[in-house]
């Protein structure tokens, strides 16, 4: 199994970028800002999003257009959130999703998104 | 070789491969009959596809008790077709029939469901229901909304994974020898009784037996071989969403959840003709009634929606027909594919080769619709 990070940056277009610090499990990455939060994460050489609910297989995002949901991981305490549609942002903290949400049992201080309409 | 002058042989030709096709042939394939399937392509309508699961039984059959117990019946028979499925393909089509709930949103429904079904066990005989009040719906499902005023519960009911149902019929039917021709679409039945012969751009398949079940594609071929069979889309649109935990272990009419976690929300009936399209109202109206039913769905995320085209005739029943004109030419459609699949697996494929028709079916011929008699398909 590859285990280099999936994506680089076209050497053309690489100059001086902002960046910001956020977490994954716990472990501090910094990333360049602007991007989704599944292309900095591959970039910074993950490449297990999630554990499926049916078979709890690893997972990472295979469309990265918001097609596919297999990008899915928690974002400040939201799970299943599709990482590909999502900008990064500083002091995110972003989690692997472990199978499937509950909905009976949520924490208690998550606000949860706004639907568009 | 030159294909026009090379016909295909069998002792059964099912036109139509989703469930209904498919069970048919796998029923005939278990009995030893030599079955070819014919399948259209995926620009078919693809009612198999598109379905919500249930195992229904409650409710049905209001006006016409053979309906009733032809469903009932298949119910039955459900766990033997799970059984044989899981044997001959290896897939689990995940049934469970722990019984079903029919929600009511005011009095005047509950009390109409109550009448319903009083019916129904009066005619039927055998048809256990309970109705339950806010406070017993309560006590067996806690998550229920406050909007739900009470429902109806009978242990008849259940549910499967539909796509894997279609993936096992297909894989069992091929297991016992049954062969599968997609991308065929057929444009003319020639013959008579015992010799007919199927014509599908350069291909042509012959044998002493043909099954027409094509859903929405029945009315024109039925008509080549004496059937009357004029069934008409009835468009059902459905929501699903992401996994979640299981929460819900019974289905209802309108909200369950599969296997696999992801909630289905659906029970939309429209005719708009041949437009499997979805439409912001509908999904609206399903969605409101999921949250209505349970509360907790308000933060779900909803993943997918899809129309389908239900195959209806126009007193909502099934049409099983043999041709008086036509003797070995049959016409097998309903709506109802996944209920009935243990119906058209187990009892039908012995009718398509020669033992008497099931008692039930002789009300479900289709000459029933050239009278002018109007008739309402509720369930």
């Amino acid at each position: 199994m590859p285990t280099e990070p999936l994506f680089q940056p076209v050497a053309s277009e690489t100059r001086p970028t902002r960046t910001l610090n956020l977490t994954f499990n716990g472990q501090p990455l910094t990333v360049p800002a602007g991007i989704s939060v599944a292309a900095a994460l591959l970039m910074s050489g993950v490449n297990r999003f999630r554990a499926t609910p049916v078979s709890e297989a690893p997972r990472a995002p295979y469309c990265m257009m918001g097609v596919c949901f297999e990008c899915l991981v928690d974002i400040d305490g939201v799970p299943n959130c599709q990482s590909c549609l999502i900008e990064v942002a500083e002091g995110m903290q972003v989690r692997s999703q472990e199978g499937a949400r509950d909905l009976v049992y949520q924490p208690a201080n998550v606000q949860t998104l706004e639907v568009q309409p | 070789m030159n294909l026009s002058t090379t016909a295909v042989n069998a002792e059964v030709i099912v036109i139509g491969g989703g469930l209904v096709g498919t069970a048919v042939a796998y029923g005939l394939a278990r009995s030893g009959a030599r079955t070819v399937v014919l399948d259209q392509g995926d620009d078919a309508f693809r009612a198999s596809r598109g379905n919500f699961g249930l195992v229904w039984v409650q409710g049905k059959g209001y006006n016409l008790p053979d309906y009733a117990r032809w469903t009932r019946s298949s119910a039955q028979r459900w766990s033997t077709l799970r059984d044989n499925l899981l044997q001959d393909s290896g897939v689990d089509v995940q049934l469970k029939q722990p019984g079903g709930f029919h929600m009511c949103f005011s009095d005047e429904e509950l009390l109409e469901r109550q009448q319903r079904l009083q019916v129904l066990q009066d005619v039927v005989g055998d048809y256990p229901f309970e109705m339950l009040d806010a406070a017993e719906l309560r006590a067996r499902l806690p998550l229920i909304g406050k909007a739900v005023v009470g429902a109806s519960y009978t242990p008849q009911d259940g549910h499967v994974n539909p796509l894997k149902l279609l993936r096992a019929l297909h894989g069992s039917a091929q297991a016992h020898g049954a062969r599968f021709q997609g991308g065929v679409q057929v444009e003319r039945i020639e013959g008579h009784a015992g010799d007919f012969r199927v014509s599908a751009g350069q291909q042509q398949f012959c044998a002493p037996r043909i099954v027409l079940a094509a859903g929405l594609g029945n009315p024109g071929l039925a008509r080549q071989v004496g059937l009357h069979a004029p069934v008409a889309p009835n468009r059902g649109q459905v929501l699903v969403s992401e996994r979640v935990q299981p929460f819900l272990d019974y289905p209802t009419i309108n909200v369950r959840q599969t296997d696999e976690g992801t909630v289905q929300l659906g029970d939309s009936m429209e005719e708009v003709g041949f437009d499997d399209s979805t439409s912001r109202e509908v999904l609206s109206a399903i969605a409101q009634r999921g949250v209505a039913t349970f509360p907790l769905l308000r933060d779900v995320r909803l993943v997918r929606a899809w129309g389908a085209l239900r195959v209806m005739s126009p007193d909502g029943f099934p049409i099983y027909q043999q041709s008086l004109t036509h003797p070995g030419a049959f016409v097998i459609t309903c709506h109802s594919g996944v209920t009935l699949a243990a119906a058209h697996a187990l009892r039908i494929a012995p009718w398509i080769m020669g033992a008497a028709q099931p008692d039930e079916l002789a009300v479900f011929n289709g000459e029933r619709f050239l009278t002018d008699k109007v008739l309402a398909h509720a369930h």
